[in-house]
């Protein structure tokens, strides 16, 4: 199990062979990529900075995973999260969930990805040709975090 | 007691961080809240909606009505818009 908080980029096959180096129990690997997106065409992002706390961000990732680790039975758990400044196409995050079966790798992922979103601290901001500003939380963000306080494997 | 502050917080109060000297009264995350926005136009402008903003103690997310007493760090912050 391991979150990294990193300026620079990640190597996915690399992180997913660290998973797996020298096992046999793992039947199952779900990679989840957050990739750096452009937006609408009539006003593209030319870039984004991502703002974090660090010591807070480190702590809570930590007890996301140790959440999905008592919900799921998993063999490993690695999360990075970029910060600083990205541009269209950069990834920007990465969770690595493997397990003997793919549904609870599925899950676990999707789990980690909901909460991470809404409760991990970073804050995205955009600039594009109009102008520079703080993206606003999103509420389907919220509902798909809610979704596990009634829905357990 | 450290404050800290988050994107478009920190970038109204103008500063990452203080230290404060909290009066007996403020007892809240919500007090210290109201507090602040009375300490200048940048604050008062920075905490205009409250409703919105998080805050968490000691690097865990709290409630406005947590109590502050014997916190090291209050971090406030919009809701978060990582991943």
């Amino acid at each position: 199990m391991s979150v990294r908080l990193q300026r620079e980029d990640f190597d996915v096959s690399a992180e997913v062979a660290a998973l797996t180096a020298g096992r046999t129990d793992i039947g199952a690997v779900v990679n989840f990529i957050g990739i750096c997106r452009a937006g609408p065409e009539d006003d593209r992002i030319s870039a984004m900075t991502l703002d974090h706390y660090p010591e807070m961000a480190q702590a809570e990732l930590e007890r996301i995973e140790a959440e999905a680790s008592e919900r799921w039975p998993l063999q490993g758990v690695t999360v990075i999260h970029r910060h600083g400044r990205l541009v269209p196409g950069d990834n920007i995050v990465l969770v690595v969930t493997a397990s003997m079966h793919r549904q609870a790798a599925f899950e676990a992922a999707s789990f980690l990805m909901d909460y991470l979103k809404t409760r991990a601290p970073f804050w995205k901001k955009e600039e594009r040709a109009s102008g520079t500003g703080w993206v606003a939380a999103k509420d389907e963000d919220d509902a798909a975090a809610a979704r596990w306080t009634t829905k357990k494997p | 007691m450290k404050l800290i502050y988050f994107a478009w917080l920190r970038e109204r109060i103008g500063v990452p961080e203080e230290e404060v000297d909290l009066p007996a009264e403020v007892r809240t995350v919500e007090d210290l809240m109201q507090w602040l926005s009375e300490r200048s136009e940048a604050h008062a402008h920075a905490f205009e909606n409250r409703k919105i903003i998080r805050a968490a103690i000691d690097r865990r997310h709290v409630k406005p009505a947590a109590p502050v007493a014997g916190a090291g760090e209050i971090a406030f912050f919009p809701p978060m818009t990582g991943g």
